[in-house]
């Protein structure tokens, strides 16, 4: 059975009529041709498919997108302001903190979710607000260099 | 996946007319574990869906007029971890909630999704245990509340009736003096599921001793389990290192373990009296007013 109802992505809304064991993943990447965000593992382990519902961090893959009908999703494409990247996506490239940059989208949304909350986090902090993001490729010590430099109330 | 049905009701009273008129419909909140469960192949989606992830009036965390706790059915982990008076008094509740899944869990999942999830290996399930909680069923005949300890059946199995929901849960205040902790065994920082786990609380008296103690283990038995033993052996003693080490020797009587992927029933024999010494060690320590950070387990190290 269908179901009607709008996913609100970006800023923008789309009225769908989905199933209702749909994930949001499938909705935002098929539907939507929004394909930042990723599936890794397809069972909330490696955060690849991220993306923020009301500002809070959601493992897509593993959510029924009909749940998300009416909320404000933000998407990886929802961070950069027209031609200029947001911090964190500046500070991930000054850093060198993307390599293969499978996991980016998924890092870049658990930092925003991190810093709207907590504008200056010690890296502790950072490290535990990106435990459900896996990166086979840096090591993470640069992404978590990259979220502690575009960090807001950093004073460097 | 399932081409289903799937129901969002606008109050809890539209809820639980849903679940009694579309009997083995599932409750669906955070689906960290129905969701996530049909992702890894365990399970279908069930074919009908009640989504209560905005009933509203379900996700508040409170005192009551006589000391106690309330809190809502729909009360993520992050609002448990984050919550000062959670935090305060329930302590080892924090310490649990602070350690589920990853952040994204936390912020989705929930306080009544963890318990009616029955798993033995539950965060939640142990500190609830011993801070002598009760669990609020609504359903659209009426309400009962429930003892914590008899609300899981099996593992993956509650005694709620057909049509039953948990709606919330209430924490008494713990006696003056109390202090408790929660700590499990894990192979890593995020993303675990405790391999065991304890709980404790610890009220000591005027002068020193250990007035009342309650010990809950996770992860050991079909359910939670407390341990009558390790509790009778700390009542009456002085916290002292060695008493506390004799105290979690005595866990064995009721931890019965089972060999699976994270641990053979040896291993877990052997790990849950280090846990529960290292729980009632930090109960102890809060309970003399020794500030020990949430969640315990990252203070007194709960990997290997």
């Amino acid at each position: 059975m269908s179901h009607a109802c709008t996913l609100k992505v970006n800023g923008m809304s789309y009225p769908l009529e989905l199933d209702a064991g749909r994930t949001l993943l499938t909705v935002l990447r098929g539907e939507l041709g929004l394909t930042g965000a990723k599936e890794g593992c397809d069972d909330s382990e490696c955060g690849a498919c991220m993306v923020l519902v009301d500002g809070r961090p959601v493992n897509s893959c593993s959510y029924l997108a009909l749940q998300a009908d009416g909320r404000e999703i933000t998407t990886v494409e929802g961070l950069a302001n027209g031609g200029e990247l947001h911090p964190l996506q500046a500070a991930f490239l000054d850093e060198g903190g993307v390599q293969c940059g499978f996991c980016t989208p998924g890092m870049l949304i658990s930092a925003e979710a991190l810093l709207r909350r907590n504008p200056d986090p010690s890296e502790d902090e950072v490290r535990l607000a990106l435990g459900g993001n896996l990166c086979r490729c840096t090591g993470y010590q640069k992404i978590a260099k990259a979220v502690l430099a575009a960090a807001p109330g950093a004073t460097s | 996946m399932s081409t289903g049905t799937y129901l969002q009701p606008a109050s809890l009273h539209e809820a639980l007319a849903l679940l009694a008129e579309h009997g083995g419909a599932a409750l669906v909140a955070g689906g960290t574990d129905l969701v996530v469960g049909t992702r890894q192949g365990k399970r279908t989606l069930p074919e009908t869906l009640v989504a209560i992830h905005l009933l509203p009036n379900l996700d508040g965390i409170g005192g009551d007029r006589g000391g106690g706790l309330m809190l809502g059915a729909l009360t993520t982990h992050d609002a448990i971890e984050c919550s000062e008076l959670v935090r305060s008094n329930w302590t080892a509740l924090a310490d649990a909630s602070a350690i589920v899944g990853s952040p994204a869990t936390r912020h989705v999942g929930t306080l009544g999704g963890n318990l009616a999830n029955a798993s033995p290996a539950m965060e939640t399930g142990a500190p609830l245990v011993v801070l002598d909680a009760k669990v609020e069923l609504q359903s659209s005949g009426g309400s009962r509340t429930v003892p914590i300890e008899s609300l899981w059946a099996s593992p993956g199995r509650t005694t709620a009736a057909p049509g039953e929901m948990i709606t919330g849960v209430r924490v008494p205040a713990p006696a003056r003096g109390s202090g408790s902790a929660y700590v499990r065994l894990e192979f890593r920082r995020s993303m675990e599921i405790a391999v065991v786990g304890a709980a404790a609380l610890v009220t000591l008296a005027g002068d020193g001793t250990v007035a009342g103690a309650r010990v809950a283990l996770t992860a050991v038995a079909p359910t939670i389990v407390r341990s009558p033993a390790a509790e009778a052996a700390l009542r009456g003693s002085e916290p002292t290192a060695q008493a506390i080490a004799a105290a979690a020797a005595a866990v064995h009587d009721t931890a019965a373990p089972i060999s699976d992927v994270r641990g053979s029933d040896g291993y877990r024999k052997a790990m849950i009296e280090v846990i529960a010494r290292r729980a009632i060690d930090v109960a102890a320590r809060r309970a003399a007013g020794e500030d020990v950070p949430v969640p315990a387990t990252m203070t007194v190290g709960g990997t290997r």
